[in-house]
């Protein structure tokens, strides 16, 4: 059993990492990913939410009716993305400021649902929790990624947390010039699709 | 007049939903792979947009503040457009169900479409008026389905492609996207 859950955990990391290998939830990976803080944000937002959704379809799962589970499987959600729009409020302001429309959008995250429709819904407890940390973590790796190439390239900075700058290749070498289509629209689009196209290049070896 | 002008054109060309919003995005990749699905899943939102923009508008409005609710707002809303999907694909199977064959499988798909969902709370973020509301939806949708349909047609053409290994697929599909977003990008000048 303990092996399953490991599995149920590292699985989420590589193997079925979303968005890459799971093409779902793209919206707030395109969208908040103009530097890596909000990457970070975001994707620990999205984990918060996928463990809790988990836990509570999985204990609930003998008693939701087959019929209405997905109507049901929302509600859940959305109770969840409540609670962390009213945390953000109170201790991450400036961060929820940031992410605007993103949070309130993790309600239709296809990831959420999409965990809670294929996992939770046929599993135990602790499965269904390792499930959703795996996922979530994973999802939080991928968005940092995305934000530290997009940021690096498009404004020649690294930043961890509000304030708390890596990187500055601008101070490094002083010519520097941004390459400002990386943190705009079209560049989320293209990095991604570069992104992919180097992890089925890594994965094909 | 002209402030309803530059809201149509802002909500289709310059702050496309798809495009520069990044909302809607898994059907973009979803159903662009055919132009017939991507007809029938723009006509879909296009549909269901707009009424979902008046009801959860209305609900907001005349429900939600005078009560005091408003944090409320993520539940209701998705409850709305979940129930407005249910309600609409039971409509139309009885009363035209010509157009229901039409939309087929798009229509349930579209609880979880961002787009919907996204418009929805725009409208209220920005703080429309009900006229205001009804306009900005229904240029939402169209530049939804502009941007679909056109990008439906760059996919068949990539189909036709030789494309390298390990860009194939959603990879070369990503990169293409970005370059019709850059295209709209243009329309930035014009607002």
């Amino acid at each position: 059993m303990a092996k399953s859950i490991t599995h149920e955990f590292v699985k989420g990391l590589w193997e079925e990492v979303p968005p890459f290998r799971l093409v779902l939830g793209l919206c707030p990976v395109l969208g908040v990913t103009t530097k890596m803080q909000f990457g970070i944000g975001m994707g620990l937002a999205t984990t918060f939410v996928l463990v809790c959704a988990n836990i509570l379809v999985s204990v609930l799962r003998k008693v939701i009716p087959a019929k209405v589970r997905i109507a049901c499987f929302i509600v859940i959600i959305a109770t969840f993305v409540t609670l962390v729009e009213l945390l953000m409020q109170a201790f991450a302001y400036p961060l929820f400021l940031q992410l605007g429309i993103f949070i309130p959008l993790i309600v239709v995250n296809c990831v959420v649902l999409g965990r809670a429709e294929a996992f939770a819904s046929k599993n135990g407890l602790l499965p269904s929790i390792a499930d959703g940390l795996g996922i979530g973590i994973g999802f939080t790796i991928s968005l940092a990624a995305l934000g530290a190439l997009r940021e690096i390239l498009g404004a020649g900075t690294l930043t961890l947390w509000e304030g708390i700058e890596l990187v500055n290749l601008v101070n490094i070498f002083p010519g520097f010039q941004p390459f400002q289509f990386m943190i705009q629209a079209p560049g989320a689009f293209v990095c991604l699709g570069l992104m992919l196209c180097f992890m089925n290049l890594a994965g094909s070896k | 007049m002209d402030e309803y002008i530059v809201l149509i054109v802002s909500c289709i060309f310059v702050n496309n939903i798809l495009l520069a919003q990044f909302l809607g995005n898994c059907p973009f990749f979803g159903t662009s792979k055919k132009m017939e699905t991507a007809v029938g899943m723009s006509m879909a939102v296009i549909f269901v947009l707009v009424l979902a923009g008046v009801i959860t508008w209305v609900v907001y409005n005349f429900m939600l503040v005078p009560l005091n609710l408003t944090y409320l707002r993520t539940i209701a809303f998705i409850l709305v457009i979940a129930s407005l999907v249910q309600f609409v694909e039971m409509f139309l199977k009885k009363s035209i169900p010509a157009l229901y064959a039409g939309l087929g499988i798009f229509l349930p798909l579209i609880t979880t479409n961002c787009a919907v969902f996204g418009a929805c709370v725009i409208n209220i973020d920005k703080e429309y008026s009900f006229m205001k509301a009804l306009v900005a939806s229904f240029s939402f949708a169209v530049g939804f389905g502009l941007a679909l349909i056109l990008f439906a047609g760059l996919r068949e053409r990539i189909l036709l492609a030789r494309v390298p290994g390990p860009l194939q697929d959603t990879s070369i599909a990503l990169v293409a996207a970005g370059i019709i977003s850059l295209t709209f990008f243009a329309f930035r000048g014009m607002v």
